[in-house]
């Protein structure tokens, strides 16, 4: 009988990070201690805890990890709620790799990168950014905005300060909503900063992923400073069942986000229906 | 055959409508088929004119849309009821579901609906017309020519069994008030009765194993009208999917017909949208059968904020060892 | 072509039923409906059967796999077994047209193997119609009732059926049937493809085109202002889509049955309202986007992603089965409009 592709495989989680109070990191590797499956930056997979849910999640390590996979996951709903809770050793199911891909090896090469996240809007891009550190002679400059509510929200707080923030020609300019003790950073919000920084549009990519209400002011500031709709990509996000474009409910007028998805240019976008 | 015409409604909600009392009107659209009717709305005498029907066709029940329909801005909305659709247009008022004030309600006089799927059981496929005349229930097919049926053979069965022809909810009356029947409504219900478990249990099992969790029954029924339905709620275990075994394609029914119980006003809008012709009104009238044996007549909507056996308290009440007894069964 | 008496069909399905199962369409107490035939059944002629032989491809509820978990521990458990050989008999033209349209979605790289496992194994045998019905619009998406597609097309005249093999599979079972089977002229069934073919252009959606729809057209009719309206009495309930030949949308779900996790997966409804709720939001609000994805699925995405194919067959299930009467002939009528000039 032909391989079935809603078959998942095991995962052990072998290490659980608490990365602000509601985002968790799991690291996840096959009963062998292998890494799931390969996978491109920007690509999800299906987790699943039997019995109590199935969902699709993005896979926040990069590509390069050729020993674990790491998904970074915010407690949200029921089956978030279980991983929340449980504790290393314990096996998930998993399967994938789903979706399309940034194109980090063709349109991304030799451009400058810049990243603007809000929230857990970073974990998708992690993968990315790791990706371009990894291979850093293929690009040029590298510009990271983030932004959370306050500084226990930032996701991967650790490794941007520990990692990224020493890397040649990496610039990293987090900011957090509102005033906070212990803070001397930016205060603001992300779309407002990403103005205030200002970037040239010549050869450089931009990448949007945060809240939707961030997003469509970021997007208009990036537009306003002569960006093309082209330059600019984003992650979309809608309820998954199947994740290979069948079940039919992720769809935004002919495209299945699971499939044609998640990764979509700005440019594509305004093709598709106003539904997401 | 109605005793009221399209005409006459249009002409009664026109003046509504000028007057300033409404200004939008619920009624019945026409559809694709000359039996196909769409509950819809109307701003305008041309919209009425153009697509507003009314006839033995009519048997939706507007009561329901209310809720919806009072949500949308100030004015008073104009809907016309059938005697049937009086009673769950109270019952919904006794459950505080739409408000009254937005809602001007003209009583229609109704001579009972007819079956469509009765209808094209006995003339088979193609039907291309179909008129209600003196001689019946006259069917004008493609392939077959024209066949003649008696009209009360056509009605839907809660038609034939009509509870009522009595208004009980209105701001307006149109036509002569009728009265509350003598319906034989509970000899449905006492066949079943009449049959042994086993039996009862394989009608059910037939019946009920047939369905295919479309929901239809529930989305339109006037009882139904909790926000979020068990049925829908994920955590449930039991939510608004296909069938997963044979003990569950009978729990849904039972569950709802539970829930509706005492609120029920029996107006057979699920049986009438079941695409699988499952009589699920039998269920919730073997509900109102019991109740009125043990608690004495009661009917759900004949007047508002009228309490329901099961959520009423009397000293007198019966244990329910002693219910069950009454009701056939064995202690 | 080969016939047999129309009499002899319970020779026919004996014969079959040697080396295959014989699903066929059975009249019960409400309507006709597709099982498994038994010494006895009888075939039924009804057009339409209640629920389409979809069923039988993608089941309403089927189990994907168990899972035992114990402590931290999780085994997968494959439940699949390899599918009979079977005969699907009588299955009406615009019904083959719809297993084709689900086999675009489900055979689609990465196959679903539980499908391609039933398929993989089915022998169609279609029907011609006879008499359609008010609610038959299957022309108006190319599909010709006098010439059924599937492995074998079937013809009754009078007191004979006729059959011919369209497909390889087809040709094998028919030389199986040989013993019991006569040699026919090829145009033995004309008369019967005549009639069907004048009945046709009788009917009251004879004149209903699609042409205003297919690929590209997305832009073009999804804010088109009469979705209001369309949508406004639509109950939210799923009938039109469970009755639907080429509905596939489906649910995965887990059940704990106390010793073990089963995964199952059953249809589910664009109609409903959590059909695309998530935890962080709902970008289908109310009925009128639902009522929307629905049909722009049918008439316009699905071709956009298909080489043009729709995902109607026009077997009319919904035409009579939606409670409120709304259906996809009204929907086309109203949207596709203003298109006839442009």
């Amino acid at each position: 009988m032909i391989k079935e592709p809603l078959m998942p495989v095991i995962g052990v989680v072998t290490d659980i990070r608490i990365d602000t109070p509601d985002v968790r990191t799991f690291r996840v590797v096959t009963p062998n201690g292998e890494k799931p499956f390969i996978h491109k930056p920007g690509q999800c997979a299906m987790l699943s805890m039997p019995g109590v849910g199935e969902a699709m999640f993005s896979i926040t390590s990069s590509p390069t990890n050729t020993e674990f996979m790491e998904f970074s996951i915010k407690k949200c709903g029921c089956l978030t709620d279980w991983l929340h809770a449980m504790e290393v050793g314990q096996q998930v199911t998993v399967r994938g790799p789903y979706g399309n891909a940034f194109p980090v090896d063709t349109e991304f090469t030799g451009k400058d990168m810049l990243f603007i996240a809000g929230g857990i809007g970073l974990a998708p891009l992690r993968s990315v950014i790791n990706y371009c550190r990894h291979y850093r002679d293929r690009y040029g400059r590298i510009d990271i905005v983030y932004g959370s509510r306050t500084k226990d929200d930032l996701v991967d707080y650790n490794e941007i300060i520990t990692e990224w923030i020493g890397d040649d020609d990496v610039h990293v300019h987090l900011t957090i909503d509102r005033e906070q003790e212990g803070w001397d950073g930016h205060v603001g919000f992300v779309p407002s900063y990403v103005k205030e920084l200002g970037f040239s549009t010549e050869n450089r990519i931009g990448i949007l992923c945060g809240p939707p209400i961030m997003i469509k002011f970021t997007l208009q500031g990036l537009v306003d400073m002569g960006f093309e709709k082209s330059q600019i990509y984003t992650t979309l996000e809608m309820r998954m069942k199947c994740g290979i474009g069948k079940c039919g409910r992720c769809n935004v007028g002919s495209k299945y986000i699971c499939k044609d998805g998640p990764v979509f240019r700005f440019d594509e976008l305004d093709e598709l229906p106003d539904e997401y | 055959m109605q005793k009221i015409n399209r005409e006459a409604l249009i002409e009664k909600a026109a003046a509504l409508l000028d007057a300033g009392t409404v200004d939008r009107v619920l009624a019945w659209k026409r559809g694709e088929f000359d039996y196909d009717v769409t509950p819809g709305l109307f701003t305008t005498r041309e919209q009425m004119e153009a697509e507003l029907v009314f006839g033995d066709f009519c048997g939706a029940n507007m009561s329901k849309y209310l809720i919806k329909e009072t949500l949308k801005g100030e004015g008073k909305v104009l809907v016309f009821l059938k005697p049937c659709d009086t009673y769950s247009f109270n019952q919904l008022l006794t459950e505080h579901r739409f408000d009254r004030e937005k809602v001007y309600a003209v009583g229609i006089p109704c001579e009972g609906m007819l079956s469509v799927t009765a209808i094209k059981a006995a003339a088979g496929d193609g039907i291309s017309k179909i008129d209600v005349t003196e001689e019946g229930v006259v069917v004008e097919t493609l392939f077959d020519g024209t066949k003649v049926f008696g009209h009360d053979e056509m009605l839907a069965e809660r038609c034939r069994n009509c509870k009522s022809k009595r208004h009980v909810a209105y701001d307006e009356l149109m036509g002569e008030e009728g009265e509350v029947l003598d319906s034989a409504r509970f000899d449905e219900v006492a066949k079943i009765e009449a049959m042994s478990s086993e039996e009862r249990f394989a009608f059910w099992q037939g019946e009920l194993s047939r369905c295919i969790r479309c929901n239809a029954c529930r989305d339109v029924c006037p009882a139904c009208t909790c926000e979020k339905c068990v049925f829908g709620n994920p955590d449930s275990g039991i939510e608004n999917k296909a069938i997963t075994d044979s003990f569950e394609e009978k729990m849904f029914h039972i569950i709802r017909a539970f829930h509706v119980a005492g609120r029920c006003t029996d107006c057979g809008e699920c049986s009438r949208v079941c695409p699988q012709q499952i009589p699920l009104h039998l269920l919730n009238r073997k509900f109102i059968k019991d109740a009125n044996n043990l608690w004495g007549d009661y009917q759900a909507g004949e007047e508002v904020g009228s309490r329901a056996p099961l959520v009423d308290f009397d000293f007198d009440d019966m244990e329910p060892g002693e219910a069950v007894i009454k009701n056939g069964g064995e202690q | 072509m080969r016939a047999i008496s129309y009499a002899k069909l319970d020779t026919l399905f004996a014969k079959i039923a040697e080396t295959h199962g014989v699903y066929l369409p059975v009249e019960g107490k409400k309507g006709t409906d597709y099982k498994r035939w038994e010494q006895g059944d009888v075939y039924s002629t009804a057009l339409n059967s209640n629920r389409s032989p979809k069923d039988i491809f993608f089941p309403q509820s089927e189990n994907l796999m168990d899972f035992k978990v114990e402590g931290k521990s999780i085994e997968i458990v494959d439940t699949r077994s390899e599918s009979e050989d079977f005969v699907i008999f009588g299955v009406r033209a615009c019904d083959v047209k719809s297993i084709e349209v689900l086999d675009r979605v489900f055979l689609k790289e990465p196959a679903d193997s539980y499908y391609e496992n039933r398929r993989s194994h089915a022998v169609i045998m279609s029907m011609a119609c006879t008499k359609p019905a008010e609610t038959c619009f299957c022309k108006t998406f190319g599909i010709d009732p006098a010439e059924p597609m599937g492995d074998i097309a079937c013809w009754v005249d009078g007191e004979v059926l006729y059959m011919n093999a369209n497909t390889e599979k087809g040709e094998a079972l028919l030389e199986k049937l040989e013993g019991i089977t006569e040699e026919a002229s090829a145009d033995a069934a004309d008369t019967a493809k005549a009639l069907i073919t004048e009945r046709m252009a009788k009917l009251p959606l004879a004149a209903l085109k699609a042409d205003a729809f297919g690929a590209g057209k997305t832009q073009k009719y999804f804010d088109h202002p009469a979705w209001a309206e369309l949508s406004e009495a639509c109950l939210g309930c799923g009938t039109c889509t469970y009755v639907c030949p080429t509905c596939q949308c489906y649910d995965i779900k887990d059940f704990n049955t106390g010793h073990g996790v089963k995964r199952f997966r059953c249809w589910d409804s664009c109609m409903y309202s959590d059909f695309t709720q998530m935890s962080a939001g709902q970008p289908r609000l109310t009925q009128l986007e639902r009522f929307r994805q629905r049909f722009m699925h049918k008439l316009v995405y699905y071709p956009e992603n298909n080489d043009g194919m729709f995902s109607c067959v026009g077997c009319g299930r919904c035409l009579a089965k939606c409670p409120i009467k709304m259906n996809i002939a009204k929907v086309m009528k109203t949207i596709g409009k203003e298109n006839d000039n442009d």
